[in-house]
């Protein structure tokens, strides 16, 4: 009785606060609709002054900016540190005692290789123009050629852009590690990165950041909700299968070894998030700041969405539900965190963490795939729910920065659901084929009696635990 | 002589020692264990995946006492491990052939 009573005010609380935010929104809109029509008439007086400016505008273009520039090299150290300790820490406590080591590795050097490939040939791939502009791009900044301390992009150096968008590249391959946790072969683990880091990272980052077709299509993805969390959910998702279970699965207890870890890696991941999210934004501006509140409360409605969830359905509320709830909610409000306002981000990492909480306990069980670590079911799946629910959520009635030229609710959501189904099909047969050749040639999985005895000791020669 | 082995829950074995201590219990030996009896284990949920925890974590107490000390030790324990709710344990006794002191050579009751 007690507990069906405390169910039910939970539900009641839950529906009161849903209350409240349409009102608010509905109170928004008055707001906004009168500043608009003070807007309008302020630019009808200012019309003839107007002129003016703009010729000083162009020129001032390519001037570097200190402050932007500032802001993104700490936004890029904020990325790194997403990856490590952030992620690596995350998936190192959600795996069994005998495999933390393997899991930080794998994490560690992957962020490494792929920071190397970026230099060599990724940032060229990925932003370059080449002969076939509309998917990937060309090899002219190889070696990033050409590039010097005084190049600019933007109003920062583009040195920095460069980096930063190195940390992209290497966190999204060291995300789909997840999948794999506890019984991939190391050396196959770095060949498959690499090569998917090549034929699938970068295309997708060319046609959405690159000027490519999903961009020139009009979809919507600020900070990676495509190019980096479905990209990764989907690979893992291909990978988990291909690769097939941990021995044991389902019979064996595989619980997590140390939450802490977990909470401590979500923790570092939420923070790190603003330097992902915000720094997308290539400036210390307005739309920084809306950037910043959106990622922020989309992280705490993802916890509370996922926490919620768990104690109605379960009777207990859990630490790696609230870590994985912020999780999803950061994943949502990645592509729509420029777009929406703080309103809709609060709904959709509420709605983004119900949907991942349905994945992983109800979708990965029915669909009986092992992805270890819940790649596919938090990344891919919120990531999914954020690239389509901000066509909705950016409506200007909704509190959003409203549809560009010629676009509905409608037609956003349209091109919105076909950019992810680009990514799905380039990253998902992609994929499929390199873990096929990998399998026949190097083989992906370690032996039997490796994975029994775990990977730190035979893959590694160490153990992170004496007793 | 008579050796008592006990299982107990872990946050008890303070109170237990202060029992044994006041009714001139000389030493105990402590052990962390684990083990299930009808309070039987538990299940945790992790994302959906359920396990059951067959086995609960238990403090086993050990302790070797004249024969005369042995009902009291037996109460002793008894009372200090209580908590009414299932789970509270069981003593064990066991006859008692030989003791020694290594430091001394001392044998038998001189030994406890």
């Amino acid at each position: 009785m007690k507990k069906l009573l405390s169910k039910m005010s939970l539900i009641g609380l839950m529906s009161l606060m849903l209350l409240g935010f349409s009102e608010i929104s509905m109170a928004n809109d008055a707001v906004n609709f009168n500043n608009d029509a003070l807007w309008q008439s302020t630019i009808v007086a200012d019309n003839t002054l107007e002129v003016a400016p703009m010729v000083e505008e162009v020129s001032e273009e390519s001037i570097l900016d200190s402050g932007d520039t500032a802001w993104m090299i700490v936004a890029t150290i904020l990325v790194l540190v997403m990856a490590i300790p952030g992620l690596a820490l995350f998936y190192g406590g959600l795996v069994r005692s005998k495999n933390i080591l393997s899991v930080l590795m794998q994490v560690f050097v992957t962020f490494s290789m792929m920071s190397v490939i970026w230099v060599l040939w990724g940032y060229s791939l990925a932003f370059s123009e080449g002969p076939y502009n509309d998917y990937v791009g060309g090899l002219s900044l190889a070696f990033l050629s050409g590039i010097t301390g005084d190049s600019i992009s933007g109003t920062i150096p583009e040195f920095v852009f460069v980096t930063f968008q190195l940390t992209f590249f290497a966190l999204t391959p060291a995300l789909i590690v997840g999948a794999f946790a506890e019984r991939i072969k190391f050396s196959s683990l770095l060949v498959f990165l690499a090569a998917w880091g090549t034929l699938v990272y970068t295309p997708i980052c060319h046609m959405v950041w690159g000027g490519g077709i999903i961009s020139q299509m009009g979809a919507v993805d600020f900070a990676g909700g495509t190019v980096v969390h479905i990209n990764a959910g989907i690979a893992s998702f291909v990978g988990a299968i291909v690769l097939g279970k941990r021995i044991g699965y389902g019979k064996e207890s595989m619980a997590p070894h140390n939450l802490p870890f977990t909470m401590i890696g979500a923790s570092l991941l939420w923070a790190g998030w603003f330097g992902f999210n915000v720094g997308s934004e290539l400036a210390a501006d307005g739309t920084a700041g809306l950037v910043m509140i959106n990622t922020q409360v989309a992280a705490a409605a993802g916890v509370l969405g996922w926490i919620v969830m768990e104690w109605i359905a379960k009777g207990k509320p859990s630490m790696l539900g609230g870590a994985s709830g912020a999780i999803a909610g950061l994943v949502a409000i990645t592509p729509a965190c420029a777009v929406v306002g703080p309103l809709g981000a609060i709904i959709l990492g509420i709605i983004a963490s119900i949907i991942a909480y349905w994945a992983v306990t109800s979708l990965k069980i029915a669909l009986g795939y092992d992805d270890s670590l819940d790649v596919f079911g938090i990344h891919g799946v919120a990531g999914i729910v954020g690239a389509l629910g901000l066509a909705v959520l950016m409506s200007s009635q909704l509190g959003g920065t409203g549809y560009g030229d010629g676009m509905s609710m409608m037609s956003q959501f349209i091109v919105q659901a076909k950019s992810i189904g680009i990514t799905v099909v380039w990253c998902g047969v992609i994929s499929y084929i390199l873990f096929k050749i990998i399998d026949a040639t190097m083989g992906l999985r370690v032996s039997e009696e490796d994975e029994r005895t775990g990977l730190d000791s035979t893959s590694h020669g160490e153990t992170a635990y004496r007793t | 002589m008579k050796f008592v082995t006990a299982i107990i829950k872990p946050f008890k074995l303070d109170e237990v020692r202060e029992a044994l201590s006041e009714i001139g219990v000389q030493g105990i030996t402590v052990t962390e264990v684990k083990g299930f009896g009808r309070q039987k284990g538990h299940t945790e949920l992790y994302r959906g995946a359920e396990y059951v925890i067959d086995f609960l974590p238990k403090v086993k107490l050990e302790v070797a006492v004249s024969t005369k000390l042995l009902k009291k030790v037996i109460e002793a324990i008894e009372k200090s491990a209580a908590t009414g709710k299932i789970g509270d344990g069981k003593v064990f006794v066991m006859d008692l052939e030989e003791v020694k002191r290594i430091r001394t050579g001392e044998t038998g009751e001189d030994a406890l």
